[in-house]
């Protein structure tokens, strides 16, 4: 039981029940709440990818989705004004079906995990988890794949401000 | 307790996206459905970071790094249409966008 | 030897006329006419070169080569179908001539000469055609022309229900006609007609027991072509083209081409194992009964000599089957010209009268129209068998042979000739003498020379047919057995039948002297027809012409509606409610089942979603 493995459970007992009470929040209904917590799952889960060595997609997870999607999202709330949720009464089939699925498709996950034999308990080899070589992969053998996706950066820039004009045809 | 290893954080993934598709299956409000969205697609990232991890190469990293990006564009636009639909319907509940049927 | 191929010039020159009226000269009436003319008189040029050369030939080309079928172009050149080339050729080049006048001022003037130069081909294609595929080629292309001539005034609906008709009524008879040669075909392995002969003679029983059917079968084309009973009603209702037409067509030529079939193929009817012969005789003779008396009622001049027309073709069917061909092809050559004549003479008269048909106009008309009135007489005598007219030769020929054969027939053909007499007595005494009967006969003009002057054309053959020795020719063809003992011509010629059988001679004779004197009685002077009130009702029934053609509307009408109830039945029940309706209920029901699962609802999507994945990753990583 070294530090990390301290750590990693403190981040994935965070991110857990972060995530928990993005989803079901027994105690508020408003979804600044959730947008709240979902800020903290993020951030717990960047403390998950620096325990994995991956430090670069650990600053662009916070960058990104703790700053830029979530105060988009609290933005757009904001800017919808939406009060509160009112407590529509929950309809028991939606539940249990939604139940049943959820809990299906964790009934898989676990029999398999289950099953399988994995690897040693301790990390592989170590590779450099630093944003170098990391970029040089993205520079060099997935070039085509970042280009496009700049082009979808553009397209979605470009279709938002279409979407947001309010004479909208 | 037990050293950390990769059937732990895939754990934790599973969990997670779990939690995310209750949350897309049970919750009425756009945004919070949105949101749980975002948990599903942090949930594969954080497999696809532990998996890059224990196997010792970098490609796993790069794809969460597109998915990051996929993301980010995907809630830019998703928003851009809820605030549309906003407009035109003055909600944001699921159940009061039923149009499509019959 | 090259002589013989003038024959090629004689068959194509009308098709290369008629192409190129059709493809260059349309705009340009009179040398469309011209050119039409011209094809038609080097044709007849042609043909009386080779009769005049030749006794017998055959030139073909091969056509058709298709496993056993072998299918000739052939030009069979003999004394049967010379003598017929003649006619078609002659008479032709003589109404071409006359339609010139005659159709002076058409709309459709070259159309008109393009689609006769056509007939002239298909006509010459049937008579020397060397075998039977070949003949029903032309004997189809010979009804489409038809067609063409018939509805030539097509924005008339009479003229083109005519024909119409007239194409209806064929292609039944030509069914049988192709079922014929297709069995012919089938028993004897060919359809040469020497290949056939030949086989016939050395086996006279090759077909066995389907003689009988193979032989009414073939006849089933003449029953169409020549218009016998019960095909017979399209004649008449021929007569409204244009009368050159009915002359060419429906009267000297194509009409004849049955009679000139059942004569070629002769040799396939008289074999011991077949029973057709007796029965075309009884069909030609109730023809000839039939057309004849309700001829007798008819008023339109045109009608009257359609339905002579139809009996004198049943008389010539009668000596087929009484096993003269000779005599039946005699009578065809001589009725070919006095008839055309007779035809010409009416379409004189009608364009004199400005389309005024009906006989009960006219009167008087021997002083408007001396040329027209005398030839018309001619023809006339020469129809009704007056010595020494040529009609009266070829009658007495196939009454000699009903005499040899059967006293049945023959009593029913001296009473024919005695109403052939009848009408066309009343059809001269009515048309051309008494008090004029309107404003138009007064004014009556006689017609141009280019019409006149075929008549004249005409004329001659028709009174000197008798006696140039067309017997003796036709013998050479079918044998002394067939053809009696007409042998001579010229001088002798001209009392021959007194001395060979002297009984239907004197007959004939006799039947004429009581027919011209029973139509004086009746109609000299008279002003309308005293017959219907002396007869009543079998008048009225023979002015209707027997009710046939109302009899077979009301068959059609009938077939026809039985068989659109059974249609429409079917398609509303079967097709429309089952197969349509059908599929169209099963999918909506489908539909409205499928409707069920689409809520609209996102998170039922959502959760649908779930559930396939599930499922899938089930697949994927529990069952593998």
């Amino acid at each position: 039981m070294t530090t990390q493995d301290v750590f990693f459970y403190v981040f994935s007992l965070l991110t857990l029940v972060c995530g928990a009470l993005v989803v079901l929040n027994p105690f508020s209904r408003n979804p600044v709440t959730s947008a709240m917590f979902l800020v903290l799952t993020i951030v717990s889960m960047a403390g998950l990818f620096v325990l994995l060595h991956a430090f670069f997609l650990a600053a662009v997870q916070i960058l990104v989705y703790a700053g830029a999607v979530m105060v988009l999202f609290l933005f757009v709330i904001m800017l919808l004004d939406i009060k509160e949720e009112q407590r529509r009464r929950i309809k028991t089939f939606g539940l249990v079906a939604g139940g049943a699925s959820v809990a299906a498709i964790v009934g898989i996950f676990a029999y398999s995990l289950f099953q399988s034999k994995l690897g040693p308990a301790s990390p592989a080899p170590l590779v450099a988890g630093a944003t170098r070589p990391l970029g040089e992969l993205l520079f060099s053998r997935y070039l085509l794949p970042f280009e496009m996706l700049s082009i979808l950066l553009l397209v979605a820039m470009v279709g938002v401000i279409l979407l947001s004009k309010k004479d909208l045809k | 307790m037990m050293r950390a290893g990769l059937e732990h954080y895939l754990v934790v993934s599973f969990l997670l996206f779990s939690l995310g598709l209750l949350g897309v299956v049970a919750r009425r409000n756009l945004l919070v459905v949105y949101m749980s969205l975002e948990l599903m697609l942090n949930a594969a990232n954080l497999a696809l970071v532990a998996m890059s991890r224990f196997n010792g190469n970098l490609d796993g990293q790069v794809l969460v790094f597109f998915i990051i990006t996929v993301a980010a564009a995907e809630v830019a636009v998703g928003l851009a249409l809820i605030v549309a639909l906003y407009r035109r319907r003055q909600s944001a509940h699921v159940e009061d966008l039923a149009s499509l049927k019959l | 030897m090259m002589l013989q191929h003038i024959a090629w010039i004689v068959l194509f020159a009308p098709l290369a006329a008629a192409a190129l009226i059709a493809l260059a000269t349309r705009r340009d009436d009179r040398l469309s006419a011209q050119i039409s003319i011209a094809a038609s008189a080097v044709a007849f040029a042609g043909s009386l070169i080779l009769f005049l050369a030749f006794d017998r030939f055959e030139l073909a080309w091969s056509w058709l080569n298709v496993g056993p079928l072998k299918v000739d172009l052939g030009f069979k050149f003999d004394a049967l179908s010379g003598l017929m080339l003649l006619v078609v050729t002659g008479v032709g080049t003589a109404i071409h001539v006359y339609s010139f006048g005659y159709m002076q001022g058409d709309r459709s003037f070259a159309r008109f000469f393009a689609s006769m130069s056509l007939f002239m081909f298909s006509m010459l294609g049937i008579v020397v055609s060397n075998n039977l595929a070949q003949m029903f080629v032309f004997w189809e292309l010979v009804g489409v022309s038809s067609y063409l001539l018939i509805g030539f005034w097509y924005e008339r609906p009479a003229a083109a229900d005519a024909s119409k008709k007239a194409f209806i009524a064929n292609r039944v008879g030509d069914f049988g006609f192709l079922l014929g040669i297709l069995m012919v075909w089938g028993l004897l392995g060919t359809v040469r007609f020497d290949e056939l002969e030949a086989r016939l003679r050395t086996d006279p029983g090759a077909m066995g027991a389907a003689a009988t059917v193979a032989g009414l079968l073939l006849f089933c084309g003449a029953v169409g072509k020549s218009a016998q009973f019960p095909l017979h009603v399209w004649l008449p209702d021929a007569m409204e083209g244009p009368t050159p037409v009915s002359a060419l067509i429906h009267a000297a030529t194509m009409v004849a081409a049955g009679v000139f079939m059942l004569c070629r193929v002769f040799f396939l009817l008289n074999v011991p194992d077949s029973s057709a012969l007796p029965v075309i005789a009884w069909i030609g003779g109730g023809t000839g009964l039939l057309a004849a008396l309700i001829a007798v009622q008819q008023d339109d001049i045109k009608r009257i000599l359609a339905y002579s027309t139809l009996s004198q073709l049943g008389m010539m069917v009668m000596a087929v089957g009484l096993g003269g061909p000779g005599p039946a092809m005699y009578h065809l050559v001589t009725h070919a010209f006095f008839k055309a004549l007779l035809f010409l003479g009416a379409g004189s008269v009608i364009h004199a009268m400005h389309h005024e048909q009906d006989i009960w106009k006219m009167g008087r008309l021997s002083q408007r129209l001396p040329v027209t009135c005398k030839t018309f007489l001619i023809g006339a005598l020469a129809l009704c068998g007056v010595p020494p007219f040529s009609g009266f030769y070829s009658k007495d020929a196939i009454l000699a042979q009903g005499f040899e054969h059967n006293t049945w027939l023959f009593l029913l053909a001296v009473f024919t000739a005695w109403l052939t007499t009848f009408y066309m007595s009343r059809l001269v005494i009515v048309a051309f003498f008494g008090g004029p009967k309107s404003s138009g006969a007064e004014e009556a003009h006689e017609s141009p020379g280019i019409m006149t002057s075929p008549l004249i054309f005409l004329a001659v053959p028709s009174v000197v047919a008798g006696i140039a020795g067309i017997p003796g020719r036709l013998s050479t063809q079918f044998g002394a057995a067939a053809e009696g003992a007409h042998g001579p011509a010229g001088f002798a010629a001209l009392f021959e039948p007194f001395s060979h059988s002297p009984l239907p001679a004197f007959l004939g004779l006799l039947v004429f002297m009581l027919g011209v004197a029973a139509a004086c009685s009746f109609y000299w002077g008279a002003k309308e027809d005293p017959l219907p009130s002396k007869l009543g009702w079998f008048a009225r029934a023979m002015k209707d012409r027997f009710y046939f053609d109302e009899i077979y509307s009301a068959l059609v009408r009938l077939t026809q509606e039985t068989i659109a109830t059974a249609a429409a039945w079917f398609d509303r029940w079967i097709l429309s409610g089952l197969m349509v309706r059908g599929a169209h209920g099963t999918t909506e029901l489908v539909g409205r089942a499928l409707r069920l699962a689409q809520t609209g609802n996102l998170q039922t999507y959502a959760l649908l979603l779930a559930f396939g994945v599930a499922w899938m990753l089930f697949y994927a990583l529990v069952a593998r």
